[in-house]
């Protein structure tokens, strides 16, 4: 309880600060109508939730970003536990990995909308593809970091092979699996903007590009301000939710 | 009757920066069926090394190595490991579910392997600690975990690496004791790694001592035929066992020291 209250009044001061700051740099470092105060911000904010633009734009972003996180990590997990215990899989599957996890899913955009159009598919592809490669690492790191006694010990109890994957190995790898989807949820979160700023009808992207060429500075902050707001309570919620429904399993950070 | 036969067994390990390191050579001991056998040696002198081939996790890299006259092709539930640390506990199932694993994995019936892991966690004196998890638990009742976890099973032979190594002098005793009458109750044998001369005498029906590493093997074998009231500290009969065994570690220790520098 006490520990909780200290996270969350270290919460407090830590935004506190961060708008404090903001609010001086954007009053006397650097006045000028290109960088809004935050007051500015927030009664933008409130005059866009009000008229439902907010909504509208932020729905459709995380929308995306859900059912991509999900499809990468329902590909991401299963693949990623092959590869980490089936040494003929790894050795098949890793130039697809090795190779196209370096490559971006922001340098994808043009292929994605060439494939599956201006549409929610693009977006849910990119956010798959984001997704899937971080999943599928930690995963398979994981799968290769039990500790060999646990798997020892499972043998000299009575246990199959099948019996091991199920009931050592794959519990043994869930805080990994969840570290890798913590990290995915990070990135899909930079990798929808950047789709939707190149190609969307909607999203809190395509509101910052609207912005832009309007030259409505508020509004491109209160965009960037919700999206960062979006994006901690969603990692805050991840965890909770793990801790509060599988807390053997916490995260590794 | 021998249980396990290792005749001039070796064991090298490969090392991926070159140098092969050869833990023992050329060693050979026979565990008879029912006997309770404690390994001493020096820290490092290979009595893991030993065990593990035992329990079927190392190949031998030379000779024989012979359970019941069949070679042993790796591990099964006929022989149940205490290992050394605690790593090989399952930190997402609680004190009651890292003692039924063995039995829920043979398939069976819940009522039953509920009650027999309720009656080693009693046993080993973890009643009422049931439902927590090991990360909640001393290193002291995380090894009774892991050894209700193997007694439970009913394994034909224990292999145990210093099982009691974490426990504080009270608890041991009562340990010791409680082992000492499951074996003696079951005719369990038992492989038994201790760094104890003490712990040694009060368990084992021979005590084999090991040389330094490397290429370690037996130096010798001491039979400890004391009765029940002999096993005493304080017995002159104790004593003298307690000698000849420290005579034959002392130099041991010494020779280890020594190529440690
Ligand atoms: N997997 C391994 N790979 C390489 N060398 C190893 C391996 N396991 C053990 N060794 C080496 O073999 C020797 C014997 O190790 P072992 O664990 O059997 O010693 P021990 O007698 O059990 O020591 P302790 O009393 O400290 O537990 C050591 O020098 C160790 O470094
Ligand atoms: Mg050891």
């Amino acid at each position: 309880m006490r520990a909780a209250v200290n996270g969350v009044g270290g919460y407090l001061v830590g935004f506190a600060s961060l708008f404090l700051i903001w609010h001086m740099a954007s009053t006397w470092l650097l006045s000028s109508v290109l960088f809004p105060t935050p007051w500015k911000v927030f009664l933008k904010a409130i005059e866009l939730a009000q008229d439902g633009t907010l909504w509208e734009q932020a729905s459709a972003s995380l929308g995306r970003i859900a059912s991509g996180f999900a499809g990468g990590s329902l590909i991401g997990i299963p693949v990623g536990l092959a590869i980490g215990s089936f040494r003929p899989v790894r050795r098949l599957l890793e130039p697809y990995t090795e190779f196209l996890r370096f490559i971006p899913a922001t340098a994808l955009i043009t292929v994605a909308v060439i494939w599956f159009g201006i549409g929610e598919g693009s977006k849910i592809f990119l956010i798959i593809y984001t997704t899937v490669f971080i999943v599928i690492i930690n995963t398979a790191a994981g799968v290769s970091a039990v500790a060999p006694n646990k798997i020892r010990a499972a043998r000299s109890l009575g246990a199959g092979p099948g019996q091991i994957f199920f009931f050592v190995a794959l519990p043994a790898t869930v805080p990994y699996i969840l570290t890798g989807m913590r990290l995915a949820m990070a990135n899909s979160f930079v990798t929808i903007v950047a789709a939707e700023l190149v190609a969307a009808n909607n999203g809190l992207g395509r509101m910052i590009w609207d912005s832009r060429m309007y030259m409505l500075v508020d509004q491109i902050f209160v965009a960037l301000l919700v999206l960062g707001l979006l994006g901690f309570t969603a990692d805050r919620l991840f965890r909770w939710g793990i801790y509060t429904f599988a807390g053997r399993f916490s995260p590794v950070t | 009757m021998s249980l396990v036969e290792l005749t001039q067994v070796s064991k090298v390990y490969r090392s991926l920066t070159g140098g092969d390191y050869v833990a023992v050579r050329d060693f050979s001991l026979d565990i008879r069926t029912g006997e309770f056998f404690c390994l001493l040696g020096t820290s490092g002198c290979g009595k893991t090394t030993v065990l593990n081939m035992v329990a079927g996790f190392e190949a031998v890299s030379s000779g024989n190595l012979r359970l019941g006259g069949k070679p042993i092709a790796g591990p099964a539930a006929d022989r149940g490991v205490v290992f050394q640390g605690d790593d090989s506990l399952y930190g997402w199932l609680s004190a009651q579910g890292n003692v039924e694993f063995g039995l829920r994995m043979r398939g069976i019936a819940r009522r039953e392997r509920e009650e027999k892991a309720r009656h080693y966690l009693e046993l080993v004196g973890l009643k009422g600690q049931e439902h927590k998890h090991p990360s909640e638990l001393s290193g002291g009742m995380k090894q009774r975990i892991q050894i209700a976890r193997v007694l439970a099973n009913e394994p034909q032979m224990l292999l145990m690496d210093e099982p009691f190594a974490a426990l504080d002098a009270h608890t041991r005793a009562d340990m010791q004791r409680e082992l000492k009458r499951i074996c003696a109750a079951t005719g369990k044998t038992v492989l038994f790694i201790t760094h104890d001369i003490d712990e040694a005498i009060i368990l084992a029906d021979r005590i084999g001592v090991m040389h330094a590493g490397p290429a370690s093997k037996l130096k010798g074998i001491v039979p400890v035929t004391l009765s029940d009231t002999e096993r005493e500290r304080t017995h002159d009969r104790f004593v003298e066992v307690y000698r000849q065994v420290h005579e034959m570690i002392r130099d041991e220790v010494a020779i280890s020291l020594q190529r440690a520098h």
